[in-house]
């Protein structure tokens, strides 16, 4: 009987061990989640103030300005662009009309402060998030179809990802 | 031609395979004896007609081939040779090539080192392992096949992506690959042993050195992929939490689990069925991970470009293998038994503990890998609001996972030193006593020498120092507990070598933690603009700018950077990091330079030139951070150990005999360190 009675409380205590454990993973899971956002959206003022999220697109051409070790430069989905901000070395495949993914916060002066840009290995990589935001730009504007000069810059493998 | 030799012998190998699926298990199951004994030929047969096809698609690489498309798309002519040969690996088909290449290689290792098991045991092993092999070969075959020919050819490669063109392409993913397949090994076991529905003491002591070889590997793979980012990347980061990384680190960490299990098995006769779903789910992580690399379904930081129906065939054979494995475990798991019983405070107990927490930490790490698609996958589906698409923070992964590795070391001192079935709890902390004042001492002592208290720093020092002392401990009062005439080697000696492989492994976490503790909490990192004689002075090392010169490399022009370092008045080292083009790709690639030793990395790497001669720089100050290879290197090492012990090569039957006539305390040697004294 005790032992029978040992091994129940073990039971018990492991129990009581991974529902607090599941709680604190869900709870930092909760807190740690990034969403994604394209340059529209977050003109549109979509995207959260004071949480990082991810801002992912074009890199505009001509936008890149370097100023000491700072990195200025425009995401764009063709439709709207937001300026973004980076401090550091850029990834080896960062490029001037490439597809770029950016995790960082909002600043107060609409510059969107990255703390990281994704980094890509592959030359024809473009990340799905990415190339989804650049599709629905692109509808929306044969939508209002006003404007049907399709930007050139758009890589040629957005096929790829759907 | 010889790449349709190739083909072909890939399909002959397919068939083979699907034999040795089908017969050998039947043959078990009705006991055809010869159907049965087809189990190692054929395992042998469809070695040999892989090792054809990769022999062919390798000769097609060093001979330039470029009218097979992959070739053509994976090597250029001015391709150096070993990138050439590594570079058959260097793309999906290559690589999944090679993913059955190891595959068959175990299967002829299993065929070659199981004199001791019984026919019906080898024949489903192996059985099993074929099905698996034709998943992998229809897989190749139908979508991915490496021999596709590219009409006409082209006149010149597109040449292996830059970043693969290094040294860490050789050694890492065949090392990576064959602890990923060598679980599959594990998996064959338990599911032989569902399958037959015995599962003994045997059982566990025959698939223990295989799962031990495969996690070796696996470990070994996991840290040269780190260190290779680490140099390669030229960003100094060594691990990010990446779902490539994740899809590694989760069977490891099961792997893990499962040789803790598999000792109380061994040793016990308990945690029978704990053990073959772990088996399982080590084998269905590793898929899943071939799953998450090669669809592309999550964003990874190192992504490359995928092909999704691809994605949607390894899916579909993950179902398959997990769903049919689950259900034949719930069939025949109840006939397997429980075991001897235990108390509350056993060694048992505390691999229990140990098992609980890996499992939950591979857990963990496996729903921040998949959360993305569980919520993608859940509002497409209806059930949840549509929402942007998410991605997980790796500040997610360091919160759950370090509170985690607490418990679980502070179980690596007391578990090795605790007796089977019954233990002392105060009795162990007080032999510990010295363990815990040393551990104290250090975390005390180490933050102040690195210059700055840092709570985190403390808390790793603490655990490191832990299991050194307390493994130290129990060495000592092992070899001490010998007689007294003994020789202090003798007694050394006289410890399997499983013993030590045990302790090694163990040394070699601590290891691990030091690193990591460290260089988070001690690294200096910063991003300058220099000119030309600029100096940059971090912890005590000076770093001069003397400008770039121009280089040409066999398939790339660099700029290549000349930084000297100083420490005090002395110039200590002469660094030359670069950024390279790759003529073909026209790639840009940073390659970093190193100055290591075993307290520090000094690391410089090239950003982009600014107006008037200036370069941006990136220069490190890393301290200890080779040790988390080290530490590695030790688990491995200790693995190896293990790996050769004695017991698993001595028959069976004989073994009964031995079991006899030695004394009950050194029947189980590995883990009775202290239970004379």
């Amino acid at each position: 009987m005790k032992t029978r009675h040992k091994r129940m409380m073990l039971i018990v205590l492991g129990l009581a061990g991974v529902a607090l454990i599941v709680t604190l993973v869900m709870q930092a899971l909760q807190s740690n989640i990034n969403h994604f956002f394209s340059s529209s959206e977050v003109v549109a003022q979509k995207s959260p103030q004071d949480r990082t999220f991810r801002l992912g697109g074009l890199v505009e051409k001509g936008s890149v300005r370097r100023d000491d070790v700072m990195v200025h430069f425009n995401i764009t989905d063709t439709i709207e662009t937001v300026p973004v901000v980076y401090s550091g070395i850029l990834p080896d495949l960062f490029r001037e009309g490439e597809g770029v993914v950016a995790q960082g916060k909002m600043g107060a002066d609409g510059v969107f402060a990255a703390e990281e840009v994704l980094a890509k290995h592959d030359e024809t990589y473009m990340p799905p998030e990415v190339a989804k935001a650049l599709e629905q730009a692109e509808q929306s504007k044969q939508d209002s179809s006003a404007n049907t000069n399709i930007n050139t810059s758009t890589p040629n493998n957005m096929g790829a990802t759907e | 031609m010889i790449p349709e030799i190739g083909q072909f012998a890939l399909i002959v190998a397919l068939c083979l395979a699907i034999m040795q699926g089908v017969l050998p298990i039947a043959g078990a199951g009705f006991n055809i004896q010869s159907w049965m004994g087809l189990a190692r030929p054929l395992a042998t047969g469809q070695f040999l007609f892989v090792v054809v096809a990769f022999g062919c698609l390798t000769y097609s690489f060093i001979n330039n081939d470029f009218s097979v498309l992959y070739v053509a798309s994976h090597s250029n002519s001015q391709l150096p040779l070993q990138y050439r040969i590594a570079g058959v690996w260097g793309g999906h088909e290559g690589s999944l090539l090679l993913w059955v290449a190891m595959l068959s290689l175990w299967g002829l290792a299993v065929a070659n080192f199981s004199k001791n098991l019984t026919a019906e045991m080898v024949a489903r092993v192996l059985g099993v392992m074929g099905l698996i092999a034709i998943g992998f070969m229809l897989f190749i075959l139908m979508t991915s096949n490496p021999f596709d020919r590219l009409l006409p050819a082209a006149p010149d490669g597109r040449d292996l992506n830059p970043l693969l063109q290094d040294f860490g392409l050789i050694i890492h993913p065949p090392m990576l690959y064959m602890g990923y397949v060598g679980l599959s090994v594990t998996f064959s076991f338990a599911i032989a042993a569902l399958l037959s529905g015995r599962l003994d003491v045997a059982w566990a002591r025959w698939s223990r050195p295989w799962t031990i070889a495969a996690w070796m590997f696996l470990a070994g793979g996991i840290a040269l992929g780190s260190w290779w980012a680490y140099y390669e990347l030229g960003w100094g980061g060594w691990w990010f939490w990446d779902p490539v990384e994740n899809a590694s680190f989760m069977p490891w960490l099961v792997a893990t689990a499962l040789i803790h299990s598999l000792a109380v098995t061994e040793k016990r006769g308990s945690f029978k069925s704990w053990s073959i779903l772990l088996a399982i789910i080590a084998f269905s992580l590793s898929l899943l991970g071939t799953f998450l690399v090669r669809s592309g379904v999550i964003t990874s930081v190192h992504s490359f470009a995928t092909d999704p129906t691809r994605g949607t065939f390894i899916l579909g054979f993950l179902v398959v293998v997990v769903v049919s494995s689950l259900l034949l475990y719930a069939w025949r798991a109840p006939k397997v038994g429980l075991g001897g019983s235990f108390e509350m405070i056993s060694k048992e107990t505390m691999l229990l503990v140990n098992n609980v927490i890996l499992t939950v930490a591979g857990a963990a790490v496996l729903l921040g890998t998949i959360y993305p698609i569980i919520i993608e996958g859940l509002s497409s589906m209806g059930y949840l609001a549509a929402t942007n698409k998410v991605s997980v923070g790796a500040p997610f992964f360091n919160i759950v996972f370090v509170p985690l590795m607490v418990p679980l070391v502070f179980m690596m001192g007391l578990g090795p030193l605790a007796r089977w079935k019954q233990a002392s709890l105060p009795d162990m902390l007080v032999r510990l006593r010295w363990a815990f004042g040393t551990t104290a001492l250090v975390a005390i002592i180490m933050p102040l020498l690195m210059g700055g208290w840092s709570w985190l720093a403390a808390l790793g020092m603490a655990l490191a120092g832990w299991i050194v002392s307390a493994t130290s401990y129990n060495i000592y009062s092992r070899l001490k507990s010998g007689r007294a005439d003994e020789l202090l080697l003798a007694r050394i000696k006289s410890c399997p070598t499983s013993y030590w492989g045990m302790h090694v492994a163990h040394l070699g976490v601590a290891v691990s933690i030091i690193g990591v503790t460290l260089v988070t909490q001690y690294e200096t990192e910063k991003d300058v603009r220099m000119h030309i004689g600029d100096t940059v002075t971090i912890s005590d090392y000076t770093f001069r700018f003397d400008g770039v010169t121009d280089v040409t490399g066999p398939n790339y022009t660099a700029s290549r950077g000349l930084i000297r370092v100083f420490r005090g008045d002395y110039e200590i080292k002469v660094m030359h990091p670069e950024k390279r083009i790759y003529t073909v790709q026209t790639m840009p690639m940073t390659e970093a330079d190193i100055d290591t030793n075993i307290w520090r990395d000094l690391y410089v790497s090239l950003g982009e030139p600014v107006e008037g001669g200036a370069w941006i720089v990136r220069i490190y100050h890393k301290p200890f951070v080779v040790w988390i290879w080290f530490g590695a290197i030790f688990m491995a090492l200790g693995g190896l150990l293990a790996v050769v012990d004695r017991r698993y090569r001595v028959p069976a039957r004989k073994e009964a005999k031995v079991k006899v006539t030695a004394e009950p305390g050194l029947a189980k040697p590995t883990v009775t360190a202290t239970e004379n004294s």
